[in-house]
């Protein structure tokens, strides 16, 4: 067995969510790759809620759509979920709460006494979970002494009667197969939301500020959880409006701080992304994309924001969009986020999803590249502090209050060299260009580091065009058709060098995104590139690996 | 006394009220400054509008922020180093309007402010359209036929919000705005200067007032109730007469309070990154 893919699902409210994670941590400990996708609804108790924990022996970033195993919880989720059994999958379920109807006839069904288990232990019904997840390491031959520790890691205080009840479904149930033990170190699990937090805390992150929105809250738990051990600030303030410009007053006295929101929120700060462009005052923004329009989906994803994100705010002014694919370029590119913001003096913008943010993955920290040393323009102390004095990349020098040398004067409106108010022709001119020049030199400082990555056959001449988290499942697509993948992971600016040299000799490019309007195509064609085709999703679920797999094999064949 | 003055060109009309806020707010920065307070420990922070300007013609540190977003912009540079004295100008059309929200949370957290309000009941800066505290019945651009619903009483709405400093002076008084204005800055807490401020051209308020107006005396500012019952006399609305001076004073705890001034260790940041890591797996 190479890899698995299990699916364990029940009502919301039922620890769907932690479920997964415990069976992810346990075949972690075996040294299997994972990818943990979680669908929910937006409610707090009801309703269908699934995860699916996938395991392999390579590195993944994407769930597929067959499963080796269903653990069901309830009725609708042998219901919803059926179709999705390969030849022998195993199916555990509890008859006396859970009907399955008639099953294909080539699975192996574990039938489980749950109810009777935890009436016996005197557990509560939350604690089903524990009991079925007891069976699935019983069926897949894994040993009990991998479960324990994981179950201790992830249920504290509650441990023990977790394990009395997990030992009672192991117990109950058959070894049907064996899942191997693989030869490879175990890799921490982590969220995209988790990484882009570590990857901005490694940058020099001391503010974070947000409102809650799915998929970005995770964000503001965690960074709210790490503060003491980082000295981050955290607050959560009124709305949008006041996140964007508190993390404005931080910044303008010296502080990284980042922002975290989703659509709609990223709605409300326009107008202070605006003011980050025409005050020079930088922020780092997560704009965690979810489908609208309006409030739509709240709890699913999309990829419907680039074109908002590209020119949201009044004015022209200069911005950086990077839009990480997985665990690791989120922590990467939120790190690079920040340096960018600091050096440039300008807002940026990291576009992900709630299927990368919610997404839990086996994080590999040794395929993050270093960092370039790209610090700001710090004041020299020599001439008088001009806040915005011109130069030859448009950056000025920065000086923070309190500077008992320095007079720190920013400014909405347009404004000379010292910040003071102007409406002067002339001077409008120079300053907006002075700006903008930052375009041109942050452009240039992004063809020089890897900006579009190539996956797959490099020699076949059909190209799967991608972004974000589409990544993980075209690269797997790609690899099963024998194609080539590109992503680009800056979008703003637009390394267009660098990308035209990924498309070389491309015969066929097909975009693939989780949209209806193709953005990522029509993001490119301002830059001279055409795709000849698109596959698009725009239900607010990914593409499962076979979903997409067959989608392109249409498109080439 | 250190000339805070810059080269900028003032630009309100003559008889603008704007001017007594300014020559009260320069020599009281001017004075803690002589006093002890660093010059560079101070941050103005304006908004948008004809008050807002004041940003550019004081030579201290500034962020002339948006329309309504003064109150969130200073919350935030407190937040990063609560040993700046950050001042807060804006209009009624400001922080009564477009920013309420901003001002009400800020009241609620206590955070160590001063908000000064050049509250003329009238939008200048866009050529004279009511105000949130415009009264009933205000004929303005966008209301020829007069107002149809009555102005709030801010400093009301203040006190049950949470500021501990509250209090009113007028552009015709110049000395009790210096009183106040150093007050107000010197108070640890939230603190809002609700000035009666009048606007020449659009709305010339200076007779009215100076017919209502009176300063308070012996008044108990640390009892909610009786200041409460104070800011009621005048309701932005009725022909009553109009207390100045100063209503409210409480020492509270300060949301910047709890936001440790240390430094986040950068150092050691890597090494932890890892360690999480590592222990993570």
């Amino acid at each position: 067995m190479d890899e698995i893919s299990v699916l364990i699902g029940g009502r919301a409210g039922f620890g769907i969510d932690r479920a997964g994670i415990v069976l992810a941590g346990i075949m972690g400990r075996l040294g299997y790759r994972l990818f943990v996708y979680r669908d929910y609804p937006s409610i707090i108790r009801g309703g269908h809620t699934f995860s699916i924990i996938r395991a392999s022996k390579d590195k993944i970033a994407a769930h597929k759509d067959r499963i080796d195993a269903l653990m069901a919880l309830d009725s609708e989720t042998l219901k919803a979920h059926k179709s999705r059994l390969k030849e022998g999958a195993v199916v555990i379920y509890d008859p006396e709460s859970a009907d399955p109807g008639p099953l294909p006839d080539s699975c192996r069904p574990v039938k489980l006494p749950v109810g009777a288990i935890l009436k016996e232990e005197k557990a509560g019904e939350v604690m089903r979970n524990a009991c079925v997840i007891g069976a699935f390491c019983k069926a897949f031959g894994i040993d009990w002494g991998v479960v324990e520790p994981v179950f201790r890691k992830n249920f504290g205080d509650e441990a023990g009667i977790n394990l009395k009840v997990a030992k009672r479904g192991y117990d109950a149930a058959e070894s049907i197969t064996v899942l191997e033990l693989l030869d490879k170190d175990p890799l921490p699990l982590f969220t995209g939301n988790e990484t882009t937090a570590l990857g901005l805390i490694r940058g020099g992150l001391k503010a974070y500020i947000s409102y809650p929105m799915t998929p970005t809250s995770p964000i503001l738990h965690y960074m709210a959880k790490l503060a003491g051990e980082f000295g981050l600030k955290v607050v959560h303030p009124e709305s949008e409006i006041a996140v964007m410009l508190m993390a404005l007053g931080m910044s303008y006295c010296g502080q990284r701080a980042a922002v975290g929101t989703s659509g709609g929120g990223f709605c409300l700060m326009t107008e202070g992304l605006s003011l980050s462009g025409m005050a020079e005052v930088p922020v780092v923004i997560v704009l965690g994309q979810r489908p609208g329009p309006s409030t739509g989906l709240p709890t699913y994803s999309c990829q419907t924001e680039l074109a908002f994100a590209a020119s949201a705010g009044q004015g022209e002014f200069s911005r950086f969009i990077a839009a990480p694919g997985d665990a690791e370029e989120a922590y990467g590119l939120a790190r690079m986020a920040l340096d960018v913001s600091w050096k440039y003096q300008i807002p940026s913008i990291i576009l992900t999803d709630k299927t990368l943010g919610e997404s839990a993955y086996s994080f590999d920290s040794d395929l993050i590249p270093e960092p370039e040393e790209r610090g700001e323009v710090i004041w020299d102390r020599v001439e008088p502090y001009k806040r915005y004095g011109d130069s030859d990349t448009g950056v000025s020098s920065l000086a923070f209050p309190p500077d008992k040398d320095a007079v720190v004067k920013v400014n909405s409106y347009e404004h000379d060299e010292y910040g003071i108010t102007t409406e002067d022709a002339a001077l409008a001119g120079k300053m907006q260009e002075k700006r903008l020049r930052k375009d041109k030199y942050l452009g240039i400082d992004l063809e020089y580091l890897d900006c579009v990555k190539v996956y797959g056959d490099r020699n076949s001449d059909t190209i799967l065009l991608c972004w974000g988290s589409n990544k993980g499942v075209c690269v797997e697509a790609a690899d099963e058709l024998g194609l080539k993948v590109v992503q680009p992971l800056c979008l703003l600016p637009f390394p267009a060098k660098q990308f035209g040299r990924a498309l070389a000799g491309a015969k066929k490019i097909i975009a693939v995104e989780s949209n209806a309007t193709a953005q990522l195509a029509a993001h490119i064609k301002s830059y001279g590139f055409e795709v000849d085709e698109t596959i698009l999703k725009y239900d607010g679920r990914p593409f499962g690996v076979e979903e997409l797999t067959e989608l392109v094999r249409k498109a080439v064949s | 006394m250190k000339d805070l003055g810059t080269y900028a060109p003032n630009t309100w009309c003559p008889g603008c009220g704007n001017f007594a806020v300014l020559n009260a707010i320069k020599p009281v920065i001017g004075s803690l400054h002589e006093e002890g307070l660093p010059i560079e420990n101070v941050v103005l922070v304006s908004g948008i509008g004809c008050n807002s300007k004041i940003a550019d013609y004081i030579n201290v540190n500034s962020f002339y922020s948006l329309h309504g977003r003064a109150v969130p912009t200073a919350e935030g540079i407190k937040l990063a180093d609560n040993k700046l004295k950050v001042i807060v100008h804006s209009g009624d059309g400001d922080a009564y309007g477009e920013g309420l929200e901003h001002l009400i949370f800020a009241a609620k957290r206590n955070i160590d402010l001063t908000v000064i309000v050049h509250n003329n009941r009238v939008y200048g800066l866009t050529t004279g359209q009511y105000t949130p505290t415009s009264p009933l019945g205000f004929k303005g651009r966008s209301t020829p036929y007069g107002t149809k619903e009555l102005p709030i009483n801010p400093l009301e709405l203040m006190l049950s919000s949470g500021a501990t400093y509250l209090a009113r002076g007028t552009s015709h008084g110049i000395d009790l705005l210096k009183k106040l204005f150093k007050e107000a800055i010197l108070h640890k807490g939230f603190s809002v200067v609700d000035v009666l401020q009048v606007c020449v051209t659009y709305y010339n308020m200076y007779e009215y007032y100076d017919k209502r107006v009176y300063q308070m005396s012996g008044h108990d500012t640390s009892d909610f109730d009786k200041a409460m019952a104070k800011i009621r006399e005048w309701d932005y609305n009725n022909e009553a007469k109009i207390p100045l001076g100063v209503f409210y004073r409480k020492e509270m705890p300060t949301f910047d309070g709890y936001f440790p001034a240390k430094e986040g260790d950068m150092i050691d940041r890597d090494a932890r990154i890892d360690k999480m890591l590592k222990e993570a797996a």
